[in-house]
């Protein structure tokens, strides 16, 4: 069993959210707020989305989304911001504008736009994520599938998406670990390729489990 | 065991030890919470739980309480009233009194803390003698759409706090000051919330003279045109020509003439269908309610006010899957179509109610997925880890 001596530390956390002061009644405002809201902000409501819904496999995938088919009663604009990967965009610039070009297109065909009362508006937040090290470490790939079937799911935001789709670590810590510390570079690129849109932290630490079995008993582990 | 060790059984798996670990990192800071009293439910509730688990956990935390005369109180109310939207006469002189009576409290109170946590309206204006620790105002209440004079009285004093907290982004007014969101919570441990035994259940619906030999319906809240009591009747009664069901509506009657008069529809409609059952409870009677709520197949939260009321996320707790109002508290807590449904009408209600009965293999399924949902977003647990990653945050 290869063993590294760069160790992975497990690391949870916790989403402190922040309301910001920018709201958006209806459509246009949406698209005018999508140009000038903080990069965190576009990052909470499409990547954060999978954090706050951990449970269940989510209907419309991101904030806005749910927003304009729910509220805003515009199924059409819903489905065209749910079918957005964050996932699928290197750097949240690119996802802004993918945003609000779909948004821009959208609006040109409305006629008259209904304002929505205050409590129903879409109300930006963006959060500031408290890192909390689990104390677990793996220095073999025995010991990261033991510890990856432990760890409180906030370590898979932090590693796979957070680390991704904020820190610009491009294909994640897990599988910048693999490559790097473990030298096992072909499990690595398949952890990098996890898709998480659209499904829960608990299905994707089950690819990843997946994955790093099927490496152990090729093994002989 | 620990006190927070008691609530590994509860908690989502990790979470007891995630909360250990931030505990670490400010162990020894000293917390304090100022509040306008120590009774009742909602935010004092959880405060009487969380303080001693805070402590345990080896953070020096303590409570303390503004007072003042007949005026003062009377002056506090309206302000928050006022503050809550209502219109209400504040006069200048009432404001200095009050200005004046926490003048007296900052120097009967030890406010020395690295995070001192104001709640809600009474204390607010403690912060004018702050010193050192960083202050944050913790707002329980929709303040959005304040009495303009209201507002002009509070937010310098606001803005003088490092940040303020509210229940939903919405709710927020506009500030100066980062404003952060923090939903409140169920004690999973309390007897409001904690598994009962058969026994136990029966002796408490049988206190009740709440017959489980049907479906229950059941709506728990005031008495007032808030939460649309009469509306949940209505509901039941289009329900009631296809399913034999039993309505029980369990709450407390305020002492207004419209509360009153809700009690006496209410009433008269019991007196016309042994069906509908209204149970005037004490604010007290937690293990009748969770009783209650553990009995009834579907558990109505009809609110027509905003507000954020946490009788979806304890029906939840208890599987239940709850048919709510369109408020953004309870579409905060209700997952449409997942853990229950939002509505925005009786005849809405009524449908729901319908739906679920003719296809009862749904409310186990939503039940189930309610329970993982409060026990996610709702529990004590998370609320101990927005305390401790703010003081992280901002008094690390």
């Amino acid at each position: 069993m290869r063993a590294t001596t760069h160790p992975f530390v497990f690391t949870g956390c916790v989403e402190l959210r922040e309301a910001l002061d920018v709201h958006a009644l209806d459509e246009r405002e949406l698209l005018d707020r999508l140009r000038e809201a903080p990069a965190d902000s576009i990052f909470f409501h499409t990547h954060g989305y999978f954090l706050r819904h951990r449970p269940f496999t989510t209907a419309w995938g991101n904030d806005f989304a749910r927003w304009a088919a729910v509220e805003l009663r515009d199924p059409v604009l819903g489905e065209r911001l749910a079918v957005v990967d964050p996932f699928a965009f290197p750097a949240l610039d690119g996802l802004r504008e993918e945003l609000v070009t779909i948004v821009d297109r959208h609006v040109r065909d409305l006629g008259a736009v209904v304002r929505l009362p205050w409590g129903r508006g879409f109300h930006f937040q963006q959060s500031h994520v408290v890192e909390v090290p689990l104390g677990v470490q793996a220095t073999t790939l025995r010991e990261f599938r033991d510890a990856l079937s432990t760890v409180d799911a906030s370590a898979i935001y932090l590693h796979m998406v957070d680390a991704r789709a904020r820190r610009g670590r491009g294909a994640g810590d897990f599988a910048e670990w693999l490559r790097a510390a473990l030298g096992r570079p072909a499990l690595a690129e398949q952890v990098g390729r996890i898709d998480a849109y659209l499904t829960t932290l608990e299905r994707v630490r089950g690819r990843l489990l997946d994955l790093v079995d099927a490496v152990l008993e090729e093994d002989g582990e | 065991m620990s006190r927070i060790g008691e609530y590994s059984q509860v908690a989502p798996p990790g979470t007891v030890d995630i909360v250990e670990r931030l505990a670490a990192r400010v162990r020894g800071r000293r917390f304090l919470h100022v509040s306008g009293g120590r009774l009742g439910g909602g935010s004092a509730a959880t405060l009487r739980a969380a303080i001693p688990i805070l402590d345990d956990l080896g953070i020096d935390t303590r409570w303390e309480i503004t007072g003042g005369d007949v005026a003062y109180y009377a002056t506090a109310r309206a302000l928050q009233a006022a503050l809550e939207g209502g219109e209400r006469v504040l006069t200048e002189a009432g404001l200095e009194h009050y200005l004046a009576m926490n003048r007296v409290n900052v120097r009967r109170l030890d406010l020395d803390a690295d995070l001192v946590l104001v709640h809600d309206v009474q204390p607010v204006s403690l912060v004018e003698a702050r010193a050192g620790g960083r202050w944050i105002w913790r707002c329980h209440f929709d303040c959005s759409g304040a009495q303009h004079g209201a507002w002009s009285f509070l937010r310098p004093l606001v803005e003088r706090f490092d940040a303020a907290i509210f229940s939903l982004p919405q709710y927020a007014h506009r500030l100066g000051v980062p404003a952060y969101v923090v939903a409140p919570s169920i004690d999973p441990l309390s007897d409001k919330h904690r598994d009962l035994g058969p026994r136990e259940m029966q002796a408490a619906l049988a206190s009740l003279r709440v017959a489980p030999d049907k479906p229950l319906l059941l709506q728990v809240g005031p008495f007032t045109p808030g939460y649309d009591p009469l509306g949940v009747v209505n509901a039941y009664r289009i329900v009631k020509t296809h399913h034999d069901v039993r309505l029980v509506l369990a709450g407390t009657a305020e002492g207004d003439h419209e509360s009153r008069e809700i009690l006496a529809n209410l009433r008269e409609a019991a007196q016309q269908d042994p069906d509908i059952v209204v149970l005037e409870l004490p604010a007290d009677a937690y293990v009748q309610i969770n009783a209650l709520q553990r009995a009834a197949a579907i558990v109505l939260q009809k609110s027509v006010q905003e507000g954020f009321d946490l009788g979806p996320a304890e029906a939840m707790w208890k599987g239940k899957p709850v048919i709510g109002g369109a408020t953004a508290g309870n579409a905060q807590q209700i997952l449409h179509d997942v853990t229950g449904y939002i509505v925005r009408s009786v005849e809405g209600a009524a449908f729901r109610i319908r739906h679920l009965l003719n296809n009862r293999e749904q409310i186990p399924r939503m039940g189930a997925a309610g329970r993982e949902h409060a026990r996610r977003a709702f529990l004590l647990t998370r609320h101990l880890l927005d305390y401790l990653a703010l003081m992280v945050h901002l008094a690390p």
